[in-house]
């Protein structure tokens, strides 16, 4: 249903009534915004000299550094967690009983658990002094879980004859998973696949909580060591690194969105999944899906 | 075990912070999900448009870098010394509602058309249109989504954790201060979570089969 069935063309009655509800709208928005922007600029946070920290080179040096170390965090867990996926889904679609129970086991416990505890276990218990790979692993292990339980509604939704026809042609389990429903899955997949990346991406900011020096960690140091006339500069940081944040996952998004036009295009194969996921994290049904 | 028995007041400290900044926010996430939902569907151009900027912002945000604003500027704003409580429901609740807004408009999608082409003919305005027959129906449907929402909200409330509330994250930081196993600590934590999920999913499917009609 389109939004425009729930109401009708208006009149020109109606048209008055909308252009007051919008103006009134507008006004009461513009007035909380001018209200925050107010009492922000009585704090100084709009001076210029509160803007000219990103002037100096150790200011973008350290953004940069925390981009980079951001990106090598999300690209590391990226990988590792698909790799992991296809693992965990494969071992849960197994004929072998006890396979399939462990691998059930790991994606729920890891699905159930916040990742922030995740990673600070795996930080404390382990990798102490390498804050990256905790992140990492953390990433992985949680995402690496939910990945696979996308990869597995992608299996299952694959036509029963495309296996069936694979068997009868002489192939192996490995051979049938591997060149036949994998492919298949991935690709209809995909658009939430990436979806989920983007939480990956999102995710790889709770590295701040256990001191990675990500693309967080620096604005939080920035933010709490620079002084501008008396006042931390925590405005600009948000503004610049929300914008930094909000850029980076909407790229990924768009990236989700073209792939999942591109498979709509398509008319063979099994129906490419929707990129929007209207959850906070796509994999948080656990305990839902037995 | 003694891990558990011997600070099971801080175990039971730590449960109740969980449910009570996970229930505290969802309230607030359902409430302002709901009305930006109805923002984004309604006559009005503007309000439509501050749906969508608010849902893309919000979803696009990590988490985390709202708690920043909700604790170092928000106080800025309106006068320090909010309770930490307040502030990380505020950066849940705010977080959680753009998903809800997202799952609340995909349910209107769901609503057969005629349904609202029907409450139009009666001469229904938009707001009884939504309010008394597209969005009771659209409960249903909605469901399955919100339950998801949910469960992620009580896992996400443990970044609250990181910000002086006092839930079960802190727990494990407490303890793991203290020196007692990581691990141990970590299976007792990660079954209270559990025991949560189930409670939530639980509950959720409760209320599906409360609402199913035989269609």
């Amino acid at each position: 249903m389109s939004a425009t069935v729930l109401f009708d063309a208006p009149g020109p009655k109606a048209r008055l009534r909308n252009r007051v509800c919008g103006v009134a709208g507008t006004l009461v928005l513009l007035a909380l915004v001018g209200f925050a922007v107010y009492r922000l600029a009585a704090k100084g946070q709009f001076d210029g000299a509160m803007w000219d920290i990103f002037n100096y080179a150790g200011v973008r040096n350290s953004i940069v550094q925390g981009l980079l170390s951001t990106l090598q965090a999300f690209a590391m867990a990226g990988v590792l967690s698909l790799v992991l996926a296809v693992l965990l889904a494969v071992a849960r679609l197994s004929d072998h009983r006890a396979v399939s129970l462990a691998a059930t086991g790991v994606i729920e416990l890891f699905r159930a658990v916040p990742l922030l505890i995740t990673i600070y276990v795996l930080w404390v218990a382990a990798f102490t002094s390498q804050p990256l790979w905790a992140v990492v692993f953390g990433l992985t292990l949680y995402n690496g879980a939910v990945q696979a339980e996308v990869l597995r509604a992608g299996i299952l939704a694959v036509p029963k004859g495309q296996s069936e026809a694979a068997y009868a042609l002489g192939m192996s389990k490995p051979q049938v998973m591997a060149t036949v429903l994998i492919p298949q899955a991935v690709r209809a997949m995909l658009p939430t696949i990436v979806s989920q990346l983007v939480v990956t991406l999102k995710d790889t900011s709770l590295g701040f909580v256990i001191t990675y020096e990500e693309l967080l960690y620096a604005g939080r140091q920035m933010a709490n060591t620079i002084l501008v006339g008396g006042e931390n500069p925590y405005v600009p940081v948000v503004l610049v690194f929300g914008a930094i944040y909000v850029a980076m996952c909407l790229a990924l998004s768009a990236l989700a969105h073209w792939i999942e036009r591109r498979g709509r295009r398509a008319k063979t194969g099994i129906a490419v999944a929707d990129a929007e996921s209207a959850t906070p994290d796509p994999g948080a049904v656990g305990g839902r899906a037995g | 075990m003694n891990v558990l028995l011997d600070n099971l007041h801080l175990f039971r400290d730590g449960f109740l912070g969980t449910v009570s900044l996970t229930a505290a926010s969802a309230v607030l996430a359902l409430v302002l999900g709901v009305l930006i939902a109805g923002f984004r569907v309604s006559p009005v151009p503007p309000l439509r448009a501050f749906g969508t900027a608010w849902v893309t912002l919000l979803r696009n945000t990590p988490l985390t870098l709202l708690f920043l604003v909700a604790f170092f500027v928000l106080p800025q704003i309106v006068f320090p010394g909010i309770s930490s409580y307040v502030l990380g429901v505020l950066a849940l609740g705010f977080y959680t509602s753009s998903f809800v807004c997202e799952a609340v408009r995909s349910g209107i999608n769901t609503v057969p058309l005629g349904q609202a082409e029907a409450a139009r003919s009666l001469g229904m305005t938009f707001a009884q249109t939504l309010r008394t027959v597209v969005l009771p129906q659209a409960t249903r449907s909605v469901l399955a989504p919100m339950s998801s929402i949910m469960i992620a909200l009580t896992k996400n409330s443990a970044i609250a954790g990181a910000f002086n509330n006092f839930e079960l994250f802190d727990v494990q930081k407490v303890l793991s201060d203290k020196g007692f196993n990581v691990l141990v600590i970590f299976v007792w934590v990660a079954l209270a979570y559990l025991v949560l999920v189930f409670l939530v999913s639980g509950l959720f499917r409760l209320l599906e089969r409360r609402l199913e009609v035989a269609r």
